[in-house]
């Protein structure tokens, strides 16, 4: 669709696109350096969000485990920050917990470079290991969903447990500086804003070119009718590994920004919870459309920031049964909402079958 | 083609909406926001002073938490019907941590920098401690922590009102070791508290003569511990030191009994088991079993008689109260009291204000020090009876010096930080 | 010593299981992937904590050891009026969206929780269990068994067997089976497949009742109790082999027992990091589980 001609229809459509971007870059204009702050951490969010609607929305497998490739990011980040602030010495916890030396695979983190790809690497090649050993295995849908979770549990207890590495459940906390700069300063937060926004751009026009291209359809093939597009003679599940490990790297940057907005990385931040959360976004905002998701995740956090303290009790009332209601009976999320009332009559027959053959 | 193009640019205006509405469209106007997120008394805002409570109020955490915020309301409440510090009534702003350390972080972050509160209650876990302490430390705000937890720190940003290891764990040890038997077994929840406590111990075993027969972690929520009190039954010790955190005790306790454990036969000592806990485990599992805290609900002292009487008047008959809610109680007195002393609210001279205040509180007389910002506390340990209650088999005699990285004690050089 | 480590395995396993088998017919039966599964549990162990109070409150002390019996129906039954508004309602939207009704009854979960909250409480409530079933079997010097797993363990295989007869020996059960292996057959042989569906997940949900019933023995009260375990029991089905009540007991022996002699060998964290890997690797090995039930069907 990318590649067709203008039509005036398109050149709105890149209008819009230009004016969010621009909305999103001039943001730190209006907004005071709380509410930038808070942005931020949603943008970062919605990156997450775009990685799992790829393989949620577009694949057809739901992982419950994205918050372990998010969480490593953001600890490969959170590590170079650590050693930053420490200026190379044993971090604070590592003391604490007995440990008077720093231990070899910390040091290569004091490289900002090498923190960084270890936040995409470490990520990918998990990703790319579980899904191997699944995919190929042709563990798919419920068993593999439950397999994640598995993954989940090992890797928090995991990192709970070696509290002389990981700083336990505290997590890594207590950051000054990234390259040098204070990340206090309200403009050092401000390029890291800008920085997050233009990863959350990038990281769209990746999707939608991936989706858009002869990959991303045979990714949606394999969501309508795995064994379909096995006959064929394509083997999904060197397609399936190869979404899941983009969308892992991709959640490994998502976390690895929003280590540098909110200042801490603990294991509960990978649990199960926010790993099903992380699905709920994208389940609000619309699975298979890109935008939906992104938007998923930025409403459901501004609004979880909002209200859950104003009503704490209320609030989880709204989001459990907003989850159920938007599962149950708008399974393409707001989005799908409001297509279905641009194009009611149009699409009606398709929601229909949408229904009955849903897309997982 | 053409229908989809619309369609992807009704989306993108929704995008466009919510981004203003994100960034923009609050910061027009925050006192709004603020009204709505906190139950704020009738006065406008510039006649009083607003202050931030900031503990979880959903998520797991909110258990333990939910009654500091009530002692911390009930304390404001009472310095108000009072007066107010000033002249000026206090406001509480309340935010939610919901159990999870990052939402500690963004909540107080906002508490400062756009409801400017004077200071902030709040905080229960070593976790949201940790993330809320570089905030405070950036934006120059004052922190009051109101639990007993693994020392090893002393932020100039935050005062401690719970107790530090000196005033709980290493004395309780000592008791222990004159008292109950040499041989420990350490019990405690795989987090930093217990971690990091039973370090001290081991530490404190050696120079004083006990021996270690055994040391277990279990994952927090951990459900069945057959097999960890047939390992306690193996290593035959005199002491288990449980620093088990939540329900974990439950299952703890229920089945150490159905195993034929009572404390006549091996005394169990905890210091995350308090009144409020007790309601939840069952006297019947827990009588005769030990604890040590700085406050009981039993403890004799008139400050305290009031307390608990106003306190069960206000929140209900069944309501107890118990050390943390006492230590949430206090910091909101200290704060009052450091404040009409310095006359300002400016956290430099509230600090300045608050070095050697002294204050009657529940538990007795407690002292801020100034060097460390902890509080001088007396320890108690104490026995639970057929009534869900404490009684308190020693005290420390006086309040302890608060010594958070152990610095006056020669066996703990390993522990203290190398810098 | 090895005795009492294979007695608690036992233990452990009996536990495993008896939460497993309700998710063992609505997962393994019915497809349905009920993460709200624990919080039915929950549901149980609070229908037990209110017996306890009614025999408290009205009856006389001497009557208060035999609340249990009662409080064993009485959650069995309250868990299954709420699975069956919960199927009425809700999950027959669901049939044939097994990933659509996990993200469903997790939604569910959470509100439920909170209901549990606003009604009860943050704090755990105490259950004093009846003092019938406090002490143990002394078999040898040090060897104790305690009453109240020895009971947990009687109570598994009184459901095992109910099950097995009502699946396999009554008309309800094989109506079940038949709308389970090919529901379009079965309507058309005028089995009204709306209402077996219901009781069967009903059903299901009953049997978590019990089990909260029986948790009030070993643990904690609270509501989040279903969450401590919602994973653990996922594993079990899933090991077992979906469909198969011989697979799920197997499944539940297999991590009972491992992790009883990890966590005994090296730590509680170890020990559970190691028993997740294992089944993670049998899964490489077996994608189906224990007992496989075998199909011509692709998907």
């Amino acid at each position: 669709m990318l590649q067709q001609k203008w039509t005036p229809q398109r050149i709105w459509l890149l209008v819009g696109y230009a004016a969010a971007a621009a909305a999103l870059f001039s943001a730190p204009m209006f907004a005071s350096d709380f509410r930038l702050n808070l942005l931020a951490k949603f943008l970062a969010f919605a990156i997450v969000a775009l990685g799992l609607d790829l393989i949620w929305g577009y694949t057809g497998i739901l992982s419950l485990g994205h918050g372990i490739f998010f969480g490593l990011g953001a600890y490969a980040m959170a590590m170079y920050l650590k050693l930053e602030a420490s200026g190379g010495m044993p971090p604070d916890f590592m003391g604490w917990s007995g440990l008077k030396e720093l231990p070899y695979f910390w040091k290569p983190f004091e490289n900002f470079g090498f923190a960084v790809a270890m936040g995409i690497l470490i990520p990918s090649v998990l990703a790319l290991v579980l899904g191997y050993v699944t995919f190929r295995n042709r563990i798919k849908g419920v068993y593999f969903t439950i397999l994640t979770q598995a993954l989940v549990i090992i890797t928090t207890t995991l990192l709970v447990g070696q509290q002389a590495f990981t700083g336990g459940t505290n997590g890594i906390t207590g950051y000054s500086t990234i390259l040098g700069a204070s990340l206090g300063s309200a403009d050092t937060k401000r390029v890291l804003y800008w920085i997050t926004a233009a990863v959350l751009i990038a990281v769209f026009i990746l999707c939608r070119y991936i989706v858009g291209s002869r990959f991303g359809k045979v990714l949606r093939a394999i969501r309508d009718g795995e064994n379909r597009v096995r006959f064929i003679g394509y083997n999904p599940a060197i397609y399936q590994m190869v979404i899941f490990t983009i969308s892992a790297a991709i959640a490994g940057i998502a976390g690895m920004l929003f280590v540098l907005h909110v200042g801490i990385i603990s294991p509960s931040m990978l649990g199960i919870v926010p790993s099903i959360e992380m699905v709920l976004w994208v389940a609000i905002g619309g699975r298979g459309t890109l935008i939906g998701a992104a938007l998923g995740a930025i409403a459901m956090n501004w609004a979880k920031s909002e209200f859950s303290t104003a009503y704490p009790e209320g609030w989880l009332f709204f989001m459990g049964g907003l989850f159920v209601i938007v599962v149950v009976f708008m399974p393409k999320g707001i989005a799908g909402l409001i297509g279905q009332i641009k194009f009611r009559k149009k699409r009606k027959e398709e929601d229909h079958e949408g229904i009955r053959n849903p897309a997982v | 083609m053409k229908k989809r193009l619309f369609y992807q640019l009704g989306l993108l205006l929704v995008a466009f909406a919510l981004v203003l509405a994100g960034c923009g469209g609050n910061n027009n106007e925050p006192a709004s926001t603020n009204g709505e997120a906190s139950k704020v008394t009738d006065a406008p805002a510039e006649d009083g002073i607003k202050v931030g409570i900031l503990h979880s109020q959903s998520g797991t955490m909110a258990i333990s938490e939910v009654s500091v915020i009530d002692a911390e309301m009930m304390a404001i409440d009472e310095i108000n019907a009072a007066g107010g510090v000033l002249g000026k009534k206090i406001i509480p702003v309340l935010e939610d941590g919901a159990s999870d350390w990052p939402t500690f972080a963004e909540k107080a972050r906002k508490l400062i920098s756009e409801d400017k509160v004077a200071t902030v209650f709040g905080g229960w876990t070593s976790a949201s401690r940790k993330a809320m302490k570089p905030v405070f430390e950036e934006l120059n705000g004052l922190l009051w922590y109101p639990v007993q937890y693994e020392g090893l720190e002393a932020s100039p940003n935050i005062f401690y009102t719970g107790a530090t290891t000196n005033q709980q764990i290493v004395p309780s040890v000592t008791w222990l070791l004159e008292n109950r038997g040499k041989k420990f077994y350490l019990l405690g929840s795989d987090y930093v508290f217990p971690r990091t406590a039973n370090l001290i111990i081991k530490e404190q075993l050696k120079a004083e003569g006990g021996e270690l027969v055994g040391e277990e972690y279990t994952p927090l929520g951990h459900t069945d511990y057959a097999t960890i009190i047939s390992k306690i039954k193996e290593a035959k010790p005199d002491v288990v030191y449980n620093t088990l955190n939540g329900d974990s005790n439950v299952a703890f306790f229920k089945q150490l009994k159905d195993a034929g454990i009572t404390s006549k036969d091996i005394t169990t000592l905890s210091v995350s088991v308090a009144e409020e806990e007790i309601r939840g485990i069952g006297v019947d599992v827990l009588e005769g079993h030990l604890a040590a805290w700085n406050y009981y609900q039993t403890t004799d002292t008139p400050t305290n008689k009031t307390f608990v009487e106003n306190y069960k008047k206000k929140y209900g008959d069944e309501r107890v109260t118990a050390d943390p809610i006492e230590a949430g109680y206090t910091a909101v007195y200290l704060w009052a009291a450091a404040v009409e002393k310095a006359g300002s609210t400016d956290v430099a001279k509230v600090k300045e204000a608050a070095k050697d205040l002294e204050w009657d509180a529940p538990e007795g007389k407690v002292k801020i020090d100034g060097e460390t910002q902890h509080i001088y506390k007396t320890v108690r340990i104490g026995e639970v009876q057929s009534d869900g209650q404490f009684k308190e088999l020693w005290n420390s005699g006086e309040a302890v010096k608060p010594d958070p990285y152990l610095k006056g004690y020669d066996w703990a050089a390993s522990i203290q930080p190398t810098e | 010593m090895y005795l009492l480590q294979l007695f608690n395995g036992l233990s452990i396993s009996s536990i495993l299981l008896l939460v497993a088998l309700g998710l063992a017919i609505t997962f393994g039966l019915m497809k349905v992937i009920n993460m709200a599964h624990g919080e039915l549990i929950m549901i149980g162990a609070y229908s037990t904590y209110l017996t306890q109070n009614i025999f408290k409150a009205y009856l006389p002390a001497s009557m208060f050891d035999w609340y249990f019996v009662l409080a064993i129906p009485a959650s069995f039954a309250i868990a299954f009026v709420v699975g069956l508004i919960l199927e009425m309602s809700l999950i027959r939207f669901l049939y044939g969206r097994p990933l659509d009704s996990l993200l469903a009854t997790w939604g569910v979960g959470l509100v439920l929780q909170q209901l549990a909250r606003s009604i009860f409480g943050a704090p755990n409530v105490a259950v004093t269990s009846p003092s019938w079933l406090d002490g143990g079997l002394m078999i040898m010097d040090g060897t104790l068994l305690p009453y109240k797993r020895l009971f947990i363990i009687a109570l598994v295989i009184a459901c095992l067997v109910a099950m097995y007869f009502y699946i396999y020996r009554s008309h309800e059960g094989r109506r079940m089976r038949a709308v389970m292996q090919n529901r379009d057959m079965a309507a058309c042989l005028g089995v009204s497949t709306r209402r077996v569906d219901a009781m069967t997940f009903a059903i299901g949900s009953g049997i978590a009742g019990i089990a909260g019933c029986a948790l009030t023995l070993m643990g904690s009260i609270g509501p989040s109790l279903g969450t401590y375990y919602i994973v653990d029991a996922f594993m079990v089905v899933v090991l077992g082999g979906v469909g198969k009540l011989v697979g799920t007991v197997l499944g539940a022996m297999g991590i009972g027992m491992f992790n009883t002699l990890f966590e005994y060998w090296t730590n509680a964290s170890l020990g559970k990091v190691l028993v997740f890997v294992c089944i993670v690797a049998f899964l490489q090995w077996k994608p189906m589980g224990f007992v496989a039930m075998r199909s011509r069907s692709l998907d």
